[in-house]
């Protein structure tokens, strides 16, 4: 490679972001001018970001667009955003999972904005014959200070593309940032409100047929054998193929596909879950957390100092499985040839379908492309790539490019889903009501990795509570019924915080105190915290007196680097719960787009209110019983509570969003009820007889 | 083979109906490349699939072809030749969409019902929007666009 036209100036970082900036080797070309491999400047002044990321709807698109516009001083209508294919040299992990995007692209995205800008800014210098310190770059445009001249970076960008970078470069201070902090309107929606936006459902390719697969109801059943007669007789089938996971139909449409696939006869090795159900499930759970567990935390004696509490409560509390349910069925297009793959899937985790193509194919990775998508919703969901192996298998196997698509019953029955999970509480008060000791004992399937008999997912929500309580111990059982298990918006914080922040307000109850006095007290020093529950206290009223029938909640969560207080305003009439408002306050630290921070809260609340009021996925003979919506509801539009979102002003690092506020709206609605009426919410999702 | 004519998006449009009883969702998708209205459920639970047959919102993923024949559909590409439509453009204004899959289908919904009811409460809003699901949740924001777009109207746009 042309030394002249490569240029790498920095490494990569973390999270899998590759800051190298790459020039085209020819200048003498009106090809548009590459700075980097993500920051592209054109001459008609277009600077297209090419995003290493992906869009399931969290924003990234727009506040990834703003890290890179705060450094490079572009123009913002001129900004453009583009998925680009993987890459190897984007690193090990390309996806976006654990609220990560801006955590772990906010320094090397502004580095690379102001290297760029650097550049520009020279090759201006250079055409006035200037020193650089008369030039300043704004707006998209460099601006000689003493004669008032202006160029474009569009006129610039040639020349700009021979500069040497700069070897250093100094960031702004956050005192100085003009773009980053101020709402942005997100970059996609024109796109999304035309039927334009190209999700990978949408992907249309020539010649390509559409596909679907029969898989064995019960979780780890087999095909013994199956019949394809009746199946090849439905008009518009082409193929019926066994594929590792089942047995596929494809045909020159979906619906025929899937009518071609009801007529399947198929005969399956059920496997050792046939006999699998929920109340075993729970039994068996309920069982293990009469036994000692794996130990997460052990601060002090917990044992002798509940032994000698003045006071001392337990209690259970469980949830069921779920499933994520994005609004885009799973689906995935791939055209495997001789000699390439190409792979069109909407994904959260680009790299894992890498993988999976050079498994099924065999090729060499430079023969392999894969193409990011719109993801209609991800939620850890698309973290799997189960659905872009089928489709690689697929078209592998008929030879032509194959849309393959889940229906939304295999959505729901086929997931890799939240895990139940059944915990122990115990907690001992002193004569004054304060705490002296908690015990945690949490039974729930691991994934993620198990170490020392712990699993993270597990326990997380619990094991690192914010709560200063002298004696702690918390244990852990890795029960594993056979139901496949992964990541849910939030992960463990989605069932644990729950649990904590629901026994903490009966620690409250049980001690005569004010649930959001006691919380107060028990994280005085952590600062951060402590400011996020006093706004969301004061501007939600806290203490105020509310109608008969109404009640308020308070509970707080701490997971992807944020401190989330929400506090829930609930009325019961009739059996009938309304959340009416739920006042959420946010310490992110630094706030790169807060009207994206605010959709995302409201969001989040919806997703874990959805899982609070309705959520459960059931087993039966080893079979999901919940099929489509009409048995697995989301939450709707007259379901939706006022959402007031307040942020905590920080300059700190920032702090993830995507997930921040699904764990704390299910405990804060729960403590909302006992504050109502006097009855604790133990059990998800809420029963009716919770109201009675 | 029996051939359906209908108007789509105001253009004639003849499909061959080999199928009679294929929704018109997937003829939309993947017979004609329509790829905007979404597929979200397949059992009229979800609202994705929302288009419009002769002005009334219908699930097209329920609706077989056999009975669109001399109907007028529209979809989300032929809601306004320029997506300039009030309700898009109140869309737009209030950002609704986060990943935006639903969005056709909402937005179907919400025209419908001003073109009925120009000036909608948020009861109304409620019970006209409450069969499309959001699983991002965005329906505060789209209360808020529905209301805008029925501003929208009366400053003199057309539903």
């Amino acid at each position: 490679m042309n030394r002249r036209s490569f240029l790498k100036t920095g490494a990569a970082a973390a999270g899998g972001l590759l800051v190298k900036f790459h020039l085209p080797a020819s200048a003498a070309t009106t090809a548009p001018l590459k700075l980097n491999a993500w920051v592209h400047v054109a001459p008609n002044d277009t600077v297209t970001l090419f995003i290493h990321k992906a869009e399931m709807g969290q924003g990234t698109v727009t506040s990834l667009s703003m890290l890179l516009a705060e450094e490079l001083e572009c123009d913002w209508s001129k900004i453009r955003t583009e998925f680009p294919g993987i890459d190897r040299e984007y690193g090990p992990n390309q996806g976006v999972v654990g609220s990560q995007s801006i955590r772990s692209s906010y320094q090397p995205l502004r580095r690379a904005g102001a290297v760029a800008r650097e550049m520009l800014v020279q090759a201006a210098a250079q055409q006035w014959s200037v020193d650089r310190a008369k030039c300043r770059a704004e707006n998209g445009a460099v601006v000689n200070t003493a004669t008032g001249a202006r160029l474009t970076y569009g006129a610039l960008a040639d020349a700009a593309s021979k500069i040497t970078p700069p070897a250093n470069v100094t960031l702004k201070d956050s005192a100085a940032f003009t773009v980053i902090g101020k709402s942005h309107k997100r970059l996609d929606t024109l796109d999304k409100t035309n039927g334009r936006a190209t999700f990978g459902i949408d992907v249309r390719r020539p010649g390509m047929l559409y596909a679907v697969v029969e898989r064995c109801p019960v979780f780890g059943g087999k095909v013994k054998s199956y019949m394809v007669a009746d199946t090849m007789a439905v008009p518009g089938v082409k193929h019926v193929l066994g594929i590792s996971s089942g047995v596929a139909v494809v045909a020159d449409n979906t619906w025929s596909a899937n009518q071609g696939r009801k007529a399947l006869k198929i005969e399956w090795d059920e496997g050792e879950h046939a006999n699998l159900n929920s109340d075993d499930i729970r039994k068996d759970f309920a069982a293990q957390a009469e036994k000692p567990g794996a130990v997460a935390r052990k601060d002090g004696d917990a044992a002798a100092a509940l032994a000698s509490a003045a006071k001392k409560l337990e209690a259970v509390y469980e949830v069921p499985y779920l499933a994520h349910a994005p609004m885009e069925p799973l689906n995935c297009t791939a055209d495997v040839r001789a000699d390439s793959c190409e792979v069109w899937v909407s994904t959260q985790m680009q790299t894992a379908v890498m993988q999976a193509a050079l498994g099924i194919t065999k090729l060499k990775p430079e023969a392999i492309q894969v193409h990011t998508l719109y993801m209609g919703g991800g939620f850890g969901r698309r973290a799997r790539n189960d659905y872009a192996s089928e489709a690689i298998e697929v078209s592998k196997a008929v030879k032509a490019p194959v849309q393959l698509t889940w229906m939304r019953e295999d959505d729901m029955q086929q997931d890799w889903y939240r895990p139940a999970s059944y915990t122990r509480f115990a907690a001992g008060l002193d004569a004054e009501g304060w705490p002296v000791a908690l015990t945690s004992r949490v039974v729930c399937p691991p994934f993620g990795g198990i170490r020392d008999g712990l699993s993270r997912t597990g326990v997380e929500g619990i094991m690192d509570m914010a709560y200063a309580i002298p004696n702690v111990f918390v244990d852990y059982h890795a029960a594993d019924p056979g139901i496949p298990v992964s990541y849910w918006r939030s992960v463990g914080y989605s069932q644990n915080t729950f649990f904590m922040e629901s026994f903490v307000d009966e620690m409250a109850a049980a001690g005569g105190k004010d649930p959001l006095e006691f919380r107060r007290k028990l994280v005085a020093d952590n600062a951060r915290l402590l400011a996020a529950l006093n706004l969301a206290a004061d501007k939600a009223g806290w203490g105020k007196p509310l109608p008969k029938g109404h009640g308020r909640g308070i509970a707080f969560s701490t997971n992807v680097g944020s401190f989330t207080a929400q506090v829930a305003e609930v009325s019961i009439a009739n059996g009938k719960l309304k959340v009416e408002r739920v006042v959420c306050a946010v310490d992110c630290g630094q706030v790169v787009n807060p009207a994206g921070v605010e959709q995302q809260i409201q969001s989040g609340i919806a997703f874990g209110l959805t899982a609070m009021l309705k959520g459960a996925i059931t087993i039966d003979k080893g079979r999901v019983q919940q099929s489509n919506f009409h048995q697995y509801d989301m939450l709707r539009i007259d379901e939706m509570p006022k959402v007031e979102v307040h942020l905590v002003p920080s300059h700190a690092a920032p702090g993830g969003i995507g997930e921040a506020s699904t764990p704390g709206i299910a405990p804060a609605v729960g403590n909302a009820i006992f504050a109502a009426i006097g009855k604790r919410v133990r059990r998800l999702p809420l029963r009716p007889q919770d109201l009675a | 083979m029996a051939s359906i004519r209908f108007t789509l998006n105001g253009k004639p449009q003849t499909i061959d109906a080999a199928v009679p009883a294929m929704p018109l969702l997937w003829v939309l998708r993947d017979t004609l490349g329509l790829t905007g209205t979404k597929f979200g459920c397949g059992m009229a639970l979800c609202g994705a699939c929302t288009v419009h047959v002769n002005g009334q919102p219908m699930r097209s993923c329920s609706t077989p072809i056999s009975s669109i024949a001399g109907k007028n559909i529209t979809t989300i590409e032929g809601l306004s030749p320029d997506g300039n439509h009030p309700v898009q453009r109140a869309w737009n204004e209030c950002d609704v969409p986060q990943c935006g899959y639903c969005q056709s289908g909402q937005i179907m919904t919400a025209a419908a019902l001003l073109s009925k009811q120009p000036r909608p409460t948020d009861a109304d809003i409620d019970e006209a929007m409450r069969n499309n699901i959001c699983r991002c949740g965005t329906y505060q924001s789209i209360r808020q666009a529905v209301h805008l777009a029925s501003d929208l109207m009366r400053k003199g746009g057309k539903a």
